[in-house]
């Protein structure tokens, strides 16, 4: 519970139009994407400028009260679920893009600005945003740039981090901080706009942000190859990428989640086939002429089983749109998904998809995978149901075994979608002790009175190691 | 205000009724936040979003939470448009899920006298009963025809409703005589070739205030080589019930209509109305309980189509000569005919086969005008935002005229028209009346 005190400090702030601590508002921040969590914070406020975002963290900083900053609650490791209370800070008033500067090739936007707005207005002006997260169409630019977000696009052109280029934030303090520029080299101190990607709103607010942007490609082709087998799909992608082709979305979806993606799309996709890429180049056409028939030639050679291009743009939409549904599709199976978002270094991935089926065959469950095969990023996304216990601990199990497996194949447990809450117990598999303390340290330095996003990426208690049978 | 008891009886209710696999589908991906018109025009609150009523039903399950007036306040506001259905990747049906708890809410809940008083006119009285309906309108066209209409706008007897329902007394059809509603053709030839037999559900206002729009939609069937029959058992569809908490009425309607089609021998059952339709289509949903109804509710709405769709399926557009004068026109969709029958290409097909005229494609279209059924009436400054919203991007089109496929949303296209003074310039039509002037011409 908020004191009277705070709470009419935060009015006079934001006026009382923008606080709310009604049950049914505070309800409808209680959770985000993640399964299984839940919890009301005390109030919610919504920030007009970054003048009043200083002003609340440092009443917040004085009371020790708890901000979670949200922006649509996408994510997928309850990085948003205040679960120690405190105020949900929300961007909805601050969504604009402030510039877009053709000179630089620069666009300067606020953090509450939709992912898919920002690409269609840079896209207008012929310029190219890549980073799309397939929640892109109601992910947020603060939600992305603290999750460091992935997307299709995200083999040849990055990830989000990569198109940062300077940030406005507020830090525990109430400080107000600008870091980078419109610069293509800086190298003046630390470089705190790489430490505040990713942070998971555990190290300030972010309150306007520079990205990066490119011409966009002149040339786009589309292919969907099918397979019969799930290892010469994974095959495909490492040789791809062997042959020196980088292609810009290079995507996996096996039989369960094609199937639940048709029931979805209707678009004609294949459910006979035991797995697809969606596989795209673009660029000059007769570079992306030339990639898109040597990769078709790679796959025949792997066995695939049918090529299809995609006829128009329209077309290529469709497949796009319905690789994006995945994750939301696969929920039409059962209660509750839970996914997981384990990365391994591309030559593995054969192995990587291998290992899973194992481990979904030895706890018996529904797993469906997919994912951006070509960043070495699988989502395998179990259907189950919460309500039923027994269950839930061969998931968790299942899940322990898939990040074990990750870490031992030089990977991580997490690509794209965050620690969090959720994936806080396993943070200390992939960093060890020392790479923990690291991190606190910096936490610390931070926010000495711990109010940003309490309970987030740091667990109280590291998850016991399983130990894998082999 | 909802007192204490009557909230923990609605509590209850939800733990009882609430279909918490259907709650639990929802994964919250937030995916149908831009579609929801009530989300983006109430600056992006979640309370009155999908995910948000969602999460709101599914806490009052768990018993997080007991509904208070803040929660009654975000089912109310919802439009019930089902935007959010077809761009749920899980398919989630909001749609039922709203309808249970809207149900629930008014079982449990006093109404205030004068609120019980029009509720029990308008659900028990006047709907089911087609006569009613009759005389209610024949009422109006008195009204209209006797100069009385006349004077009370002189006295401005109007300017003591509410603004927008006054204006909408202007926009109201013309409505016929008792004689033309009582006498209704119970079987017509098909004109030419014929390819199929159907039957035609008119509809309880469909019938009566829109009497013209029925007689051109059987008109175009006949073209189409339609043989009709109109059984004169069929009754009003029950969406207005179904949507507004009276889900037992709904049920009733639901069995009589039922009762009334299936023994007809015929290939489809065509509706003109996407209100209609929608809640039609759905009736398996409704008497999915009910052992004895629920397969005969199977069959009966495997057979519902919409006008549009049959008259493409058969090539309707390509076999009858369509033209017009030249002029721009729009498409308004009616929200439960694109959202729950589907039907969102069909209309535009044939639009865009009318020669002389320019089809132009406005922005969210597919978004709701804020007529949602009585909302305009119920919650009337919120389906104004709406409508003010629409008619930006009609204006935008530069359209003289606004098809529909609703008589909902063609009154409040109407009213639109009407509030923004464009009368002399616009109109609203309903698109077989449109395809049936096009035939004339054509
Ligand atoms: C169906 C589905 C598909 C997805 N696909 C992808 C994908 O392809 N790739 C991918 O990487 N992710 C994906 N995600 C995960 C998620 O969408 C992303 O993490 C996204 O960036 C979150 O954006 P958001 O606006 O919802 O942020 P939120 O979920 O609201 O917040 C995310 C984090 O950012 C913090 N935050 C938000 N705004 C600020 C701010 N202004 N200052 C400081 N901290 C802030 C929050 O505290 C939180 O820690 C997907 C999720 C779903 C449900
Ligand atoms: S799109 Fe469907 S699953 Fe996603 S939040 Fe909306 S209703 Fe829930
Ligand atoms: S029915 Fe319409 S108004 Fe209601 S939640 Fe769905 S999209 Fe929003």
């Amino acid at each position: 519970m908020l004191s009277n005190e705070v709470k009419q400090k935060l009015i006079n702030i934001v006026t009382e139009e923008n606080f709310a601590d009604s049950k049914t508002e505070r309800l409808v921040y209680s959770y985000d994407a993640t399964p299984n969590f839940q919890s009301l914070p005390d109030a919610v406020v919504s920030p007009r400028n970054t003048i009043e975002v200083s002003e609340i963290v440092k009443l917040c900083n004085e009371h020790k009260v708890p901000i979670v900053p949200r922006g649509s609650g996408t994510n997928l490791c309850a990085g948003t679920c205040p679960t120690q209370g405190g105020i949900v800070l929300l961007f909805k008033h601050m969504n604009k893009i402030l510039e877009i500067d053709e000179e630089n090739l620069t666009v300067t936007v606020q953090p509450g600005l939709i992912t898919l707005d920002l690409i269609n207005a840079v896209e207008e002006k012929g310029l190219f945003y890549p980073p799309d997260p397939s929640s892109m169409k109601i992910s947020t630019i603060g939600g992305n740039i603290n999750e460091n977000s992935g997307g299709l696009r995200g083999l040849k052109y990055g990830v989000t981090r990569d198109y940062v280029i300077a940030l406005e934030a507020v830090l525990p303090n109430g400080d107000l901080i600008r870091t980078g520029g419109k610069l293509a080299k800086d190298v003046a101190g630390y470089d705190l706009t790489r430490l505040l990607v990713g942070s998971e709103g555990t190290l300030g607010i972010i309150t306007e942000a520079t990205l990066k942007l490119i011409p966009i490609p002149e040339a786009r082709k589309t292919m969907l190859v099918h397979y019969h087998d799930l290892a010469a799909a994974a095959k495909s992608v490492s040789k791809i990428i062997a042959n020196k082709i980088i292609p810009a979305t290079l995507e996996f979806l096996d039989q369960p989640t094609l199937k639940v993606v048709e029931d979805f799309a209707r678009i004609g996709l294949p459910t006979d086939v035991e797995a697809v890429l969606l596989i795209e180049q673009d660029g000059p056409l007769e570079v992306v002429e030339r990639d898109i028939k040597k990769i078709a030639e790679i796959c025949q050679q792997e066995q695939a089983v049918s090529v299809k291009i995609a006829a128009s743009e329209t077309e290529a939409d469709a497949l796009r749109t319905a690789r994006r549904a995945a994750l939301s599709a696969v929920a039409r199976l059962a209660p509750t998904t839970i996914l997981e978002d384990a990365t391994v270094p591309r030559s593995e991935i054969a192995n990587m998809v291998k290992a899973i089926n194992e481990i979904t065959e030895k706890y018996q469950l529904t797993i469906c995978t997919f994912g951006h095969a070509g960043d070495g990023n699988l989502h395998p996304t179990c259907a189950t149901d919460s309500r039923n216990h027994e269950e839930m601990e061969r998931v968790e199990k299942a899940f322990a075994e898939i990040f074990e497996k990750a870490i031992e194949l030089g990977g991580t447990i997490t690509g794209e979608h965050g620690v969090g809450e959720m994936k806080a117990p396993y943070l200390e598999w992939k960093l060890k002790k020392e790479g923990i303390a690291a991190m606190k340290a910096i936490k610390q330095a931070f926010d000495p009175n711990n109010i940003m996003n309490p309970g987030k990426v740091f667990a109280k208690e590291t998850r016991k190691r399983v130990v894998v049978a082999r | 205000m909802t007192t204490v008891e009557e909230q923990a009886k609605i509590q209850e209710q939800f733990k009882a009724r609430m279909d918490e696999n259907e709650l639990l589908n929802c994964m919250r991906c937030g995916f149908c936040l831009p579609s929801c018109p009530t989300y983006i025009e109430s600056g992006f609150k979640e309370s009155h979003s999908p995910r948000g009523r969602i999460a709101l039903m599914k806490a009052v399950v768990d018993g997080l939470f007991e509904p208070d007036d803040d929660f009654e306040r975000s089912l109310d506001l919802c439009l019930g448009c089902r935007a959010c259905e077809p761009v749920c990747p899980s398919g989630v049906n909001y749609g039922h899920l709203l309808e249970e708890a809207r149900d629930i809410i008014n079982q449990n809940k006093k109404h205030s006298l004068p609120a019980r008083v029009v509720r029990k006119t308008v659900f028990e009285g006047l709907f089911p009963h087609q006569n009613r309906m009759r005389s209610l309108t024949g009422l109006l066209g008195f009204y209209q025809r006797s100069g009385l209409q006349t004077f009370a706008r002189r006295i401005h007897f109007l300017g003591l409703l509410p603004e927008n329902l006054a204006t909408m007394e202007k926009v109201l059809p013309k409505v016929p005589t008792m004689k033309e509603m009582k006498n209704r053709p119970e079987h017509l030839p098909a004109l030419g070739q014929q390819v199929h037999r159907v039957a035609f559900f008119s509809g309880c206002l469909m019938d009566t205030m829109f009497l013209k729009t029925n007689d051109a939609t059987m008109k175009l069937l006949q073209l189409a080589g339609c043989e009709i029959v109109n059984p004169p058992s069929q009754t009003c569809c029950g969406a207005l019930h179904g949507h507004s908490g009276e889900k037992s009425s709904a049920k009733e309607l639901a069995k009589r209509n039922i009762a009334a089609f299936e023994d007809l021998q015929v290939d489809f059952i065509i509706t003109n109305a996407g209100g209609c339709g929608a809640f039609l289509i759905e009736y398996d949903h409704l008497l999915k309980d009910d052992v004895e109804w629920k397969d005969r509710a199977k069959r009966f709405t495997e057979k519902i189509k919409d006008i549009s769709e049959i008259l493409v399926a058969v090539g309707f557009h390509e076999k009858v000569k369509l033209e017009l004068p030249p002029q721009v026109i729009t498409y308004q969709d009616s929200c439960h005919l694109k959202n729950v029958m589907k039907t969102e290409s069909a209309p535009r097909i044939l639009l865009q086969s009318i020669q002389g005229v320019k089809y132009q494609e406005m922005k969210d279209a597919g978004r709701c005008c804020g007529s949602a059924g009585i909302y305009n009436i119920i919650e009337s400054e919120s389906s104004m935002v709406m409508l003010d919203y629409k008619m930006t991007q009609v204006r935008a089109t530069q359209a003289t005229a606004i098809v529909t496929a609703n008589p909902g949303c063609l009154l409040q296209m109407q009213l639109g028209i009407e509030k923004e003074g464009l009368s002399s310039k616009m109109r609203g039509v309903h698109i077989v009346d449109l395809l049936l002037e096009a035939v004339k011409q054509g």
